[in-house]
Protein backbone atom coordinates (compact mmCIF):
# COMPACT_ATOMS: atom_id res chain seq x y z
CA UNK A 1 0.00 0.00 0.00
CA UNK A 2 1.25 3.45 -0.86
CA UNK A 3 2.33 5.45 2.15
CA UNK A 4 -0.22 8.24 1.76
CA UNK A 5 -3.08 5.75 1.30
CA UNK A 6 -1.97 3.97 4.41
CA UNK A 7 -1.98 7.17 6.45
CA UNK A 8 -5.37 8.12 5.06
CA UNK A 9 -6.78 4.75 5.99
CA UNK A 10 -5.55 5.03 9.58
CA UNK A 11 -6.94 8.53 9.92
CA UNK A 12 -10.31 7.57 8.45
CA UNK A 13 -10.54 4.44 10.60
CA UNK A 14 -9.89 6.60 13.62
CA UNK A 15 -12.42 9.22 12.53
CA UNK A 16 -15.06 6.58 11.80
CA UNK A 17 -14.60 4.99 15.19
CA UNK A 18 -14.93 8.35 16.90
CA UNK A 19 -17.97 9.35 14.84
CA UNK A 20 -19.73 6.03 15.40
CA UNK A 21 -18.70 6.03 19.06
CA UNK A 22 -16.98 2.66 18.82
CA UNK A 23 -14.68 1.86 21.69
CA UNK A 24 -13.50 -1.47 20.38
CA UNK A 25 -13.47 -2.97 16.93
CA UNK A 26 -11.95 -6.38 16.50
CA UNK A 27 -11.95 -8.44 13.34
CA UNK A 28 -10.49 -11.91 13.52
CA UNK A 29 -10.57 -15.17 15.35
CA UNK A 30 -12.63 -15.22 18.52
CA UNK A 31 -10.93 -17.36 21.13
CA UNK A 32 -11.59 -17.92 24.79
CA UNK A 33 -8.63 -15.65 25.63
CA UNK A 34 -10.08 -12.89 23.46
CA UNK A 35 -13.43 -13.27 25.21
CA UNK A 36 -11.79 -12.95 28.60
CA UNK A 37 -9.70 -9.97 27.54
CA UNK A 38 -12.60 -8.02 26.05
CA UNK A 39 -15.02 -8.69 28.88
CA UNK A 40 -12.51 -7.70 31.54
CA UNK A 41 -11.67 -4.57 29.59
CA UNK A 42 -15.34 -3.58 29.60
CA UNK A 43 -15.72 -4.52 33.26
CA UNK A 44 -12.72 -2.42 34.30
CA UNK A 45 -13.95 0.52 32.32
CA UNK A 46 -17.43 0.29 33.87
CA UNK A 47 -15.91 -0.10 37.33
CA UNK A 48 -13.96 3.12 36.80
CA UNK A 49 -17.21 5.11 37.06
CA UNK A 50 -19.00 2.69 39.39
CA UNK A 51 -21.62 1.52 36.93
CA UNK A 52 -24.70 -0.08 38.46
CA UNK A 53 -24.04 -3.76 39.21
CA UNK A 54 -27.09 -5.01 37.39
CA UNK A 55 -26.14 -3.14 34.21
CA UNK A 56 -22.56 -4.35 34.45
CA UNK A 57 -23.85 -7.90 34.66
CA UNK A 58 -26.03 -7.40 31.60
CA UNK A 59 -23.18 -5.99 29.53
CA UNK A 60 -20.89 -8.82 30.58
CA UNK A 61 -23.57 -11.38 29.79
CA UNK A 62 -24.33 -9.98 26.36
CA UNK A 63 -20.65 -9.72 25.44
CA UNK A 64 -19.99 -13.33 26.44
CA UNK A 65 -22.96 -14.69 24.51
CA UNK A 66 -22.18 -12.60 21.42
CA UNK A 67 -18.56 -13.70 21.39
CA UNK A 68 -19.58 -17.29 21.93
CA UNK A 69 -21.95 -17.10 18.98
CA UNK A 70 -19.11 -15.89 16.81
CA UNK A 71 -16.63 -18.49 17.95
CA UNK A 72 -19.13 -21.31 17.46
CA UNK A 73 -21.05 -20.31 14.38
CA UNK A 74 -18.98 -18.14 12.08
CA UNK A 75 -18.25 -20.17 8.96
CA UNK A 76 -15.23 -20.51 6.76
CA UNK A 77 -15.66 -18.60 3.57
CA UNK A 78 -13.83 -17.03 0.73
CA UNK A 79 -14.62 -13.47 -0.09
CA UNK A 80 -12.98 -11.30 -2.70
CA UNK A 81 -9.98 -13.59 -2.77
CA UNK A 82 -9.49 -13.53 1.01
CA UNK A 83 -10.11 -16.60 3.03
CA UNK A 84 -12.11 -16.11 6.18
CA UNK A 85 -11.55 -18.65 8.90
CA UNK A 86 -14.07 -20.62 10.83
CA UNK A 87 -14.77 -18.81 14.08
CA UNK A 88 -13.82 -15.43 12.68
CA UNK A 89 -15.99 -12.39 12.86
CA UNK A 90 -16.15 -8.73 13.64
CA UNK A 91 -16.92 -7.68 17.18
CA UNK A 92 -17.70 -4.10 18.08
CA UNK A 93 -18.37 -2.51 21.43
CA UNK A 94 -19.88 0.95 21.47
CA UNK A 95 -18.68 3.75 23.64
CA UNK A 96 -18.48 2.85 27.29
CA UNK A 97 -18.92 5.88 29.46
CA UNK A 98 -21.17 7.42 32.06
CA UNK A 99 -22.29 10.10 29.62
CA UNK A 100 -23.83 7.53 27.26
CA UNK A 101 -27.46 6.42 27.46
CA UNK A 102 -26.85 2.87 26.38
CA UNK A 103 -24.21 0.30 25.59
CA UNK A 104 -24.08 -1.45 22.29
CA UNK A 105 -22.49 -4.66 21.13
CA UNK A 106 -22.40 -5.48 17.44
CA UNK A 107 -21.25 -8.71 15.83
CA UNK A 108 -20.87 -9.69 12.21
CA UNK A 109 -20.02 -13.05 10.76
CA UNK A 110 -20.38 -15.07 7.59
CA UNK A 111 -23.12 -17.68 7.54
CA UNK A 112 -23.91 -20.22 4.89
CA UNK A 113 -26.89 -18.93 2.96
CA UNK A 114 -28.72 -22.22 3.55
CA UNK A 115 -28.67 -21.57 7.28
CA UNK A 116 -30.25 -18.14 6.93
CA UNK A 117 -33.94 -19.19 6.89
CA UNK A 118 -33.56 -21.19 10.10
CA UNK A 119 -31.65 -18.42 11.84
CA UNK A 120 -34.13 -15.81 10.65
CA UNK A 121 -37.05 -17.89 11.89
CA UNK A 122 -35.45 -18.14 15.33
CA UNK A 123 -34.70 -14.39 15.47
CA UNK A 124 -38.25 -13.54 14.44
CA UNK A 125 -39.70 -15.96 16.94
CA UNK A 126 -37.61 -14.42 19.72
CA UNK A 127 -38.68 -10.91 18.71
CA UNK A 128 -42.36 -11.84 18.85
CA UNK A 129 -42.23 -13.26 22.35
CA UNK A 130 -42.78 -11.34 25.55
CA UNK A 131 -40.86 -11.87 28.79
CA UNK A 132 -42.85 -14.94 29.82
CA UNK A 133 -42.70 -16.43 26.31
CA UNK A 134 -38.92 -16.02 26.19
CA UNK A 135 -38.59 -17.73 29.54
CA UNK A 136 -40.64 -20.70 28.35
CA UNK A 137 -38.66 -20.93 25.10
CA UNK A 138 -35.39 -20.82 27.03
CA UNK A 139 -36.53 -23.63 29.32
CA UNK A 140 -37.74 -25.70 26.39
CA UNK A 141 -34.48 -25.30 24.43
CA UNK A 142 -32.43 -26.06 27.49
CA UNK A 143 -34.32 -29.31 28.07
CA UNK A 144 -34.23 -30.37 24.46
CA UNK A 145 -30.79 -29.22 23.30
CA UNK A 146 -27.71 -31.27 23.89
CA UNK A 147 -24.76 -29.64 25.60
CA UNK A 148 -22.40 -30.54 22.77
CA UNK A 149 -24.86 -29.33 20.18
CA UNK A 150 -23.01 -26.74 18.15
CA UNK A 151 -26.17 -24.77 17.62
CA UNK A 152 -26.57 -24.36 21.34
CA UNK A 153 -30.27 -24.46 20.47
CA UNK A 154 -30.25 -20.67 20.20
CA UNK A 155 -29.91 -20.29 23.96
CA UNK A 156 -27.46 -17.42 23.51
CA UNK A 157 -29.82 -15.38 21.36
CA UNK A 158 -32.81 -16.01 23.63
CA UNK A 159 -30.71 -15.05 26.61
CA UNK A 160 -29.57 -11.80 24.99
CA UNK A 161 -33.20 -10.84 24.34
CA UNK A 162 -34.15 -11.70 27.91
CA UNK A 163 -31.29 -9.87 29.57
CA UNK A 164 -31.65 -6.68 27.54
CA UNK A 165 -35.43 -6.62 27.30
CA UNK A 166 -34.97 -5.33 23.73
CA UNK A 167 -35.77 -6.75 20.33
CA UNK A 168 -32.83 -8.27 18.47
CA UNK A 169 -31.74 -6.00 15.65
CA UNK A 170 -30.33 -8.03 12.80
CA UNK A 171 -29.49 -7.89 9.15
CA UNK A 172 -28.29 -10.36 6.54
CA UNK A 173 -26.06 -8.62 4.01
CA UNK A 174 -25.26 -10.18 0.66
CA UNK A 175 -21.65 -11.39 0.44
CA UNK A 176 -21.53 -13.77 -2.48
CA UNK A 177 -23.60 -16.59 -3.88
CA UNK A 178 -22.96 -18.91 -0.92
CA UNK A 179 -22.65 -16.64 2.07
CA UNK A 180 -24.48 -13.92 3.88
CA UNK A 181 -23.03 -11.57 6.46
CA UNK A 182 -25.08 -11.78 9.63
CA UNK A 183 -25.04 -8.57 11.64
CA UNK A 184 -26.53 -8.48 15.10
CA UNK A 185 -26.84 -5.31 17.14
CA UNK A 186 -27.65 -5.44 20.83
CA UNK A 187 -28.35 -2.46 23.00
CA UNK A 188 -28.29 -2.38 26.76
CA UNK A 189 -30.05 0.58 28.24
CA UNK A 190 -28.36 2.39 31.11
CA UNK A 191 -31.63 3.42 32.68
CA UNK A 192 -32.63 1.18 35.54
CA UNK A 193 -36.13 -0.19 35.42
CA UNK B 1 -15.50 -42.62 47.00
CA UNK B 2 -13.05 -40.21 45.43
CA UNK B 3 -13.29 -36.58 46.41
CA UNK B 4 -13.33 -34.01 43.64
CA UNK B 5 -12.05 -30.59 44.60
CA UNK B 6 -11.53 -28.10 41.82
CA UNK B 7 -10.40 -24.63 42.69
CA UNK B 8 -12.31 -21.95 40.83
CA UNK B 9 -10.78 -19.52 38.38
CA UNK B 10 -12.18 -16.42 36.73
CA UNK B 11 -13.96 -18.63 34.21
CA UNK B 12 -14.51 -21.95 35.96
CA UNK B 13 -16.36 -22.60 39.21
CA UNK B 14 -15.18 -24.05 42.50
CA UNK B 15 -16.37 -27.61 42.65
CA UNK B 16 -16.47 -29.76 45.77
CA UNK B 17 -17.83 -33.30 45.53
CA UNK B 18 -17.19 -35.04 48.81
CA UNK B 19 -19.53 -37.89 49.73
CA UNK B 20 -17.89 -38.70 53.07
CA UNK B 21 -18.30 -35.16 54.43
CA UNK B 22 -21.58 -34.78 52.55
CA UNK B 23 -20.54 -31.63 50.67
CA UNK B 24 -21.65 -31.06 47.11
CA UNK B 25 -21.05 -27.53 45.98
CA UNK B 26 -20.63 -25.44 42.84
CA UNK B 27 -19.68 -21.81 43.33
CA UNK B 28 -18.18 -18.89 41.47
CA UNK B 29 -18.19 -18.17 37.78
CA UNK B 30 -18.85 -20.62 34.99
CA UNK B 31 -17.89 -19.88 31.42
CA UNK B 32 -15.38 -22.62 30.70
CA UNK B 33 -13.74 -22.82 27.32
CA UNK B 34 -15.09 -26.33 26.91
CA UNK B 35 -18.19 -26.98 28.98
CA UNK B 36 -18.37 -30.70 28.22
CA UNK B 37 -14.78 -31.38 29.26
CA UNK B 38 -15.15 -29.32 32.41
CA UNK B 39 -18.42 -30.84 33.67
CA UNK B 40 -18.06 -34.47 32.58
CA UNK B 41 -16.03 -35.58 35.64
CA UNK B 42 -18.64 -34.01 37.95
CA UNK B 43 -21.50 -35.73 36.13
CA UNK B 44 -19.69 -39.08 36.29
CA UNK B 45 -19.04 -38.56 39.98
CA UNK B 46 -22.75 -37.93 40.63
CA UNK B 47 -23.68 -41.09 38.73
CA UNK B 48 -21.30 -43.04 40.94
CA UNK B 49 -22.57 -41.28 44.07
CA UNK B 50 -26.12 -42.21 43.11
CA UNK B 51 -25.31 -45.89 43.61
CA UNK B 52 -24.83 -45.33 47.31
CA UNK B 53 -25.98 -41.81 48.26
CA UNK B 54 -26.10 -40.24 51.71
CA UNK B 55 -29.54 -40.33 53.38
CA UNK B 56 -29.86 -36.62 52.75
CA UNK B 57 -28.07 -34.78 49.96
CA UNK B 58 -27.79 -31.00 49.88
CA UNK B 59 -26.68 -29.72 46.51
CA UNK B 60 -25.29 -26.23 46.91
CA UNK B 61 -25.14 -23.75 44.05
CA UNK B 62 -23.58 -20.42 44.87
CA UNK B 63 -22.85 -19.08 41.43
CA UNK B 64 -22.10 -15.49 40.58
CA UNK B 65 -22.37 -15.97 36.88
CA UNK B 66 -22.84 -18.70 34.29
CA UNK B 67 -23.14 -18.50 30.54
CA UNK B 68 -25.83 -20.23 28.48
CA UNK B 69 -23.42 -23.00 27.49
CA UNK B 70 -23.01 -23.81 31.19
CA UNK B 71 -26.74 -23.60 31.86
CA UNK B 72 -27.32 -26.84 29.96
CA UNK B 73 -24.55 -28.59 31.91
CA UNK B 74 -26.07 -27.41 35.19
CA UNK B 75 -29.40 -28.86 34.10
CA UNK B 76 -27.69 -32.18 33.35
CA UNK B 77 -26.26 -32.15 36.87
CA UNK B 78 -29.68 -31.43 38.36
CA UNK B 79 -31.25 -34.22 36.32
CA UNK B 80 -28.71 -36.67 37.78
CA UNK B 81 -29.77 -35.60 41.27
CA UNK B 82 -33.39 -35.95 40.25
CA UNK B 83 -32.65 -39.60 39.42
CA UNK B 84 -31.22 -40.03 42.90
CA UNK B 85 -34.34 -38.43 44.40
CA UNK B 86 -36.60 -40.62 42.31
CA UNK B 87 -34.96 -43.69 43.77
CA UNK B 88 -36.34 -42.69 47.14
CA UNK B 89 -33.53 -40.56 48.51
CA UNK B 90 -33.76 -37.14 50.09
CA UNK B 91 -32.29 -34.42 47.86
CA UNK B 92 -32.57 -30.66 48.30
CA UNK B 93 -30.97 -27.93 46.19
CA UNK B 94 -29.67 -24.93 48.11
CA UNK B 95 -29.63 -22.10 45.60
CA UNK B 96 -27.71 -18.97 46.62
CA UNK B 97 -27.92 -15.66 44.78
CA UNK B 98 -26.53 -12.22 45.47
CA UNK B 99 -29.20 -10.07 47.02
CA UNK B 100 -29.51 -7.72 44.04
CA UNK B 101 -29.11 -10.41 41.40
CA UNK B 102 -32.63 -11.05 40.20
CA UNK B 103 -31.45 -12.95 37.14
CA UNK B 104 -29.68 -15.50 39.32
CA UNK B 105 -32.76 -15.91 41.50
CA UNK B 106 -34.87 -16.34 38.39
CA UNK B 107 -32.43 -18.91 36.99
CA UNK B 108 -32.84 -20.93 40.18
CA UNK B 109 -36.61 -20.68 39.98
CA UNK B 110 -36.53 -21.87 36.38
CA UNK B 111 -34.47 -24.91 37.25
CA UNK B 112 -36.86 -25.69 40.08
CA UNK B 113 -39.70 -25.66 37.56
CA UNK B 114 -37.87 -28.07 35.26
CA UNK B 115 -36.66 -30.65 37.78
CA UNK B 116 -38.64 -32.30 40.55
CA UNK B 117 -36.16 -31.50 43.31
CA UNK B 118 -37.15 -29.09 46.09
CA UNK B 119 -35.19 -25.84 45.99
CA UNK B 120 -34.39 -23.59 48.91
CA UNK B 121 -33.49 -20.06 47.84
CA UNK B 122 -31.02 -18.01 49.85
CA UNK B 123 -29.88 -14.48 49.21
CA UNK B 124 -26.49 -13.35 50.47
Amino acid sequence: MENSNYLKLICSLHEDMMAKKFTLVYDGEITHQITKAFTSLAENKMNSYSENTSIKRKVFHVMVECLQNLSKHAEEYEYKGNKGQYGNGIFIVGKIGKEENEYQVITGNAVDKNRVPELKALLEKINQLDKEGLKELFKKQMREGSVSDKGGAGLGLIDIARKTGEKLEYHFAEMDENNRFFILRTKISRSID
Amino acid sequence: MDVIKIKGTDDTPNVILDAENNIIEFSGRSLPEDVVTFYTPAIQWIEEYGKNPNPKTNVIFRLEYFNTASSKALLDILLKFEDILNEGNDVVVQWYYQEDDEDMLEAGEEYSEIVDIPFEMHSY
